[in-house]
């Protein structure tokens, strides 16, 4: 979304100003606890609700995922897993509530060229801000969640924005309002996170052993956490990567390959310039023209002596 | 009837004198119209590629977007120019491949890089239509030509993005940017040799060179130049 006037910005896609930092901010975390979900998919009718999308009409393939994937008009989907359980013999329906995870460190603003256009709020919420966007698709490549998507009306990029205009204003996000089984709540990361480990507790002492927190450190950290049955097999919940990280590809092109790349070009100008200054030009002589007009006539008469009859 | 004096008056003479002592000067064709144009097109569009593509490599020179509308503009019209000269490449390649072979020469020439560089021309051999480094310029372009293109077409999403995968698309947004980089500085290099080695731009602008020139750099071309015109009788319109 593109108002962020009451909240400070953090980090700021292609900027190198300092953001202001005098002001502390509380990190907020929105907790997903997996094992509380029903799939009723309210949180994707009170996010278009709330955000004013309406996703075009689509068709069913056999599977409760609808639609099929996120769209620029779908920013939070219900994916559906069917897990048989070989220890307990038991079929777990595994519904996870996909969206942004708000990375700490996150893929898409460092991949980000438009200054601007992908803000994170010291908050800890990430936000493209559509205006600066130029649709060029590199979040896409940065995101190590596959959550961006480019919009084919308008060539800008959307995702969740944990709904940064609803909390700079002390409200929860729409779907954790609407969540009729408190699945998803809305806090303090740290309140999430203690809230968190009360569930996982109370997981655990009912046979969910390897219950657990999706808080990856690979990425610093996420503002959006879930509360997972099986937290050893975050794969088991339609792909959930276990050890997501910013891919080292788009580490080094956005790191080590700018460096790489402004320091060859301008080795290869400057390189020029301190040759000129040293060796200087390489300027054709006088008698070498000479030469060239010396080959052509000798050239000439040895042609024209062949042409003679005998 | 009015008597104009001039103060140029004066010095008419000495000009007159200085244009006698020039001496008479060869010109040999080295370049015909089309394969200039065909140049220039390619480096027309080459610039505009490097600026556009700048643009969206570091936020440094992110304000070079600027010159082509904006973001958005910039990103959508990128890869069309990038099609152009894909094709004004390859007609280039199709005309010069064959006179970039490399030969026995250019060994020669490349262990004496030091003499290049110091401009001893006297120490170098003979060589024919190009020296080792226009070949490397030539060969060079090709290959960062050929990899930009395929990757731009992988990261091209407005039309292509269904074909491949998240990850083969960061191996091409990668490859696609040290190509560029790397295909940057080879022509920060060819246009300093082009300001290095006088005479040298009359060729792309002019068509021609000087005698002395091409006696003085590619001996080998002139020789068989000056060879094939008297014996047909007629310039080479090909200028190989």
């Amino acid at each position: 979304m593109a108002d962020y006037s009451s909240l400070d910005i953090r980090q700021r896609s292609a900027s190198t100003e300092t953001p202001p930092a005098i002001r502390s901010h509380m990190e907020v975390a929105k907790l997903i606890d997996v094992s509380k979900c029903i799939g009723c998919k309210a949180c994707q009718a009170a996010c278009e609700e709330w955000n004013d999308l309406r996703e075009d009409i689509g068709v069913n393939v056999g599977v409760y995922d609808n639609p099929h994937d996120l769209t620029p008009k779908s920013w939070t989907l219900m994916r559906f897993a069917e897990y048989e359980n070989e220890g307990t013999g038991n079929l777990e329906w595994l519904i996870r509530k996909d969206g942004c995870m708000h990375c700490t460190d996150p893929g898409c603003l460092k991949a980000c060229p438009s200054p601007g256009a992908i803000v994170q709020y010291s908050n800890g919420i990430v936000d493209f801000i559509e205006e600066a966007c130029i649709g060029c698709g590199y979040c896409v490549k940065g995101c190590p969640f596959n959550i961006p998507r480019i919009s084919e009306k308008d060539h800008k990029a959307y995702k969740c924005t944990l709904c940064s205009d609803r909390v700079a204003v002390g409200q929860a996000p729409a779907c954790a309002k609407a969540c009729p089984t408190g699945a998803i709540m809305f806090g303090t990361k740290e309140a999430m996170i203690e809230q968190a480990h009360d569930r996982i507790e109370d997981l655990q002492s009912r046979g969910f052993d390897k219950a657990g927190l999706y808080d990856p450190a690979g990425v610093g950290g996420t503002h959006v956490m879930y509360v997972l049955h099986h937290a050893d097999k975050p794969g088991l919940y339609s792909g959930l990567p276990t050890d997501p990280k910013i891919s080292p590809l788009v580490a080094f092109w956005k790191g080590g390959a700018k460096v790489f790349g402004l320091a060859t070009m301008g080795f290869a100008a400057v390189a020029g310039f301190f040759h000129y200054i040293t060796a200087g030009p390489n300027e054709v002589e006088a008698a070498e023209e000479e030469e060239a007009i010396e080959m052509e006539d000798k050239a000439r008469a040895r042609d024209e002596t062949e042409a003679r009859p005998h | 009837m009015t008597i104009h004096t001039d103060v140029r008056d004066d010095r008419s003479h000495v000009l007159h004198e200085v244009k006698v002592e020039t001496p008479e000067i060869l010109l040999v064709p080295r370049y015909t119209g089309v394969q200039r144009v065909n140049h220039w097109i390619t480096a027309i569009l080459f610039t505009l590629l490097g600026l556009s593509g700048l643009a969206m490599f570091t936020p440094f020179l992110f304000f070079l977007s600027g010159l082509f509308g904006g973001g958005q503009a910039t990103r959508a019209i990128h890869p069309w120019f990038g099609v152009f000269l894909m094709a004004s490449f390859a007609i280039l390649f199709l005309r010069f491949w064959r006179l970039n072979l490399p030969n026995r020469d250019d060994v020669e020439w490349s262990m004496k890089i030091k003499d290049v560089v110091t401009n001893r021309e006297d120490r170098l051999p003979e060589l024919g239509k190009y020296n080792a480094g226009q070949k490397g310029v030539f060969w060079g372009q090709t290959v960062l030509i050929g990899i930009m293109f395929v990757t731009g077409l992988v990261i091209w999403d407005q039309y292509f993005y269904q074909y491949t995968t998240i990850d083969t698309k960061r191996w091409a947004v990668l490859a696609h940017s040290l190509a560029a980089v790397i295909a940057i500085a080879i022509i920060f290099v060819h246009i300093y040799a082009g300001i290095w080695v006088r005479g040298t731009g009359r060729a792309m602008v002019r068509g021609t060179v000087t005698g002395g020139w091409a006696y003085r750099h590619h001996r080998k071309w002139l020789r068989q130049l000056v060879g094939t015109k008297t014996r047909h009788g007629s310039t080479d319109k090909h200028g190989s």
